[in-house]
């Protein structure tokens, strides 16, 4: 009895001070600000920053080789903080959220087909283009949401809306979308065009009756070209978020029904 | 020669740690969702797994069995083997960095899986040699790894699937894992039938 207390004891102090020594001896001299990088970053390990994880772009900023204000997560806040602990300037970085470009719902776009396969969109792309008459529309089969991190998009009436508040700009659902429909836009900027369809009127109609015919009408009302409020890509408005604009009159006047303002927050938990 | 291979068949194919001793099975279920966490921690538990019988193995020869303290080895297997991979984890930093940003996330979860332990008391009842005693853990540590890296890869392709809600995530795990230890069962006697060949 005595002699088994005293093995496992033994056995437990030799352990201890094995570990101790190689603490001590064998340690990596770390960089403390890595440590408090780390710290200040959201801890998401989104990866929107293009490292793998939190602590990779907390050692790639200590080396030097990250420019700070890559976080889309963290935002301002967190880049002014990382700008302190490293004694460096922060760059201004306005928040960054995702808008899915088409308003194209069950109702108002056409099906051209029956799709009952995988419900993902990049298989359904991969089937001949997927069922929706639109070949530029949000098919509706949540490869957005899956990859979302936050859980900030939804399928609402066959389109994936997105939560503006949960949302954190990581981009993943970006690169998902087969489409290629998704985009990040300041936070601050209300109003959207939600097509991406660059055909003409007559053809963008015959798929969907909330498509962007390219009829310059947004530019008209905003202050003409000069404002450059709206670029055009073809027969479809785009939204120049440089310069975004204000008034939401504009919206009511599209003919096509295909602007909104702040889209975001139809969704909602 | 033909030691080797029994041992490696019977590891790996029909005395499967996971899927017919049920040793390890937290891991098993917890990093086999993608393929590349799985090949990382079978990496990492095929090197602690060999280590830690080396170090049972004399612990049990030169202190415990001599002292006729037998009866306490589970005790001081797990105690040796936690510290051992705490110490494996600084000394891995230290001296091959490129290792340990590989493995380096996994080793605290194998301080005290079950599957170490598990190849460190069969050692002890089986009472082998010191190199039959650490082959074998090897062996064992490869048909984990095996194992994981099938199950990651059927994981994998059912993340595609659309199960009734009810089975989706773990659920569907735990049934997929049965049917694929259901399916280990059909190795059983191989080791045995091999040893007749090679005779």
């Amino acid at each position: 009895m005595t002699m088994a207390i005293l093995c496992i004891a033994g056995v437990g102090l030799v352990a201890a001070v094995v570990l101790a020594i190689a603490d001590r001896y064998l340690s990596v001299r770390e960089d403390p600000r890595i440590g408090m990088v780390t710290a200040a970053l959201p801890g998401a390990n989104c990866g929107g920053c293009g490292f793998p994880g939190c602590d990779g772009y907390a050692r790639a900023l200590v080396a030097g080789t990250a420019p700070n204000g890559a976080c889309a997560a963290g935002g301002e806040a967190c880049a002014a903080e990382i700008a302190k602990i490293l004694g460096v300037a922060a760059v201004a970085t306005e928040r960054r959220v995702a808008l899915v470009k088409c308003c194209g719902t069950r109702s108002e776009a056409i099906r051209v087909g029956d799709y009952n396969g995988i419900c993902d969109c990049n298989v359904a792309a991969a089937t001949a283009g997927g069922d929706k008459g639109c070949t530029y529309g949000c098919l509706g089969y949540g490869a957005c949401a899956n990859v979302c991190p936050k859980g900030a998009i939804s399928i609402r009436d066959g389109l994936a809306k997105v939560d503006k508040r949960l949302c954190i700009g990581c981009g993943k659902c970006v690169t998902a979308c087969p489409k290629k429909i998704i985009e990040l836009v300041p936070a601050s900027a209300t109003i959207h065009v939600l097509c991406a369809n660059p055909d003409k009127g007559p053809q963008v109609r015959k798929v969907c009756g909330v498509g962007c015919m390219g009829c310059h009408l947004c530019e008209k009302n905003s202050g003409g070209k000069e404002a450059g409020h709206f670029t055009f890509q073809g027969f479809l408005a785009k939204v120049n978020y440089e310069n975004p604009p204000t008034d939401e009159q504009i919206v009511a006047k599209c003919p096509a029904k295909c602007m909104s303002v702040d889209p975001h927050f139809e969704t909602g938990h | 020669m033909s030691y080797i291979i029994i041992t490696l068949v019977g590891a790996v194919l029909v005395n499967n740690f996971v899927l017919s001793r049920f040793l390890g099975c937290c891991p098993f279920l917890g990093v086999s969702k993608k393929l590349d966490t799985a090949l990382g921690m079978s990496g990492a538990v095929v090197f602690v797994m060999t280590i830690a019988s080396a170090v049972t193995w004399c612990l049990d020869h030169w202190l415990l069995t001599p002292n006729g303290l037998g009866y306490i080895h589970t005790l001081a297997f797990i105690l040796v083997i936690a510290a051992l991979v705490q110490f494996i984890d600084i000394a891995m930093k230290k001296f091959v960095p490129p290792l340990h940003a590989a493995l380096g996330i996994f080793l605290p979860l194998i301080t005290t899986n079950c599957a170490v332990l598990g190849a460190a008391e069969l050692n002890y009842k089986q009472g082998l040699g010191f190199v039959p005693s650490v082959f074998f853990s090897f062996a064992a540590a490869v048909g984990f790894g095996f194992a994981l890296v099938l199950f990651s890869g059927i994981r994998e392709k059912l993340a595609h699937a659309d199960p009734p809600r009810c089975f989706r995530g773990i659920a569907l795990a735990l049934v997929t894992g049965g049917l694929l230890a259901l399916a280990f069962m059909g190795f059983s006697g191989l080791d045995k039938g091999i040893e007749r060949i090679l005779k």
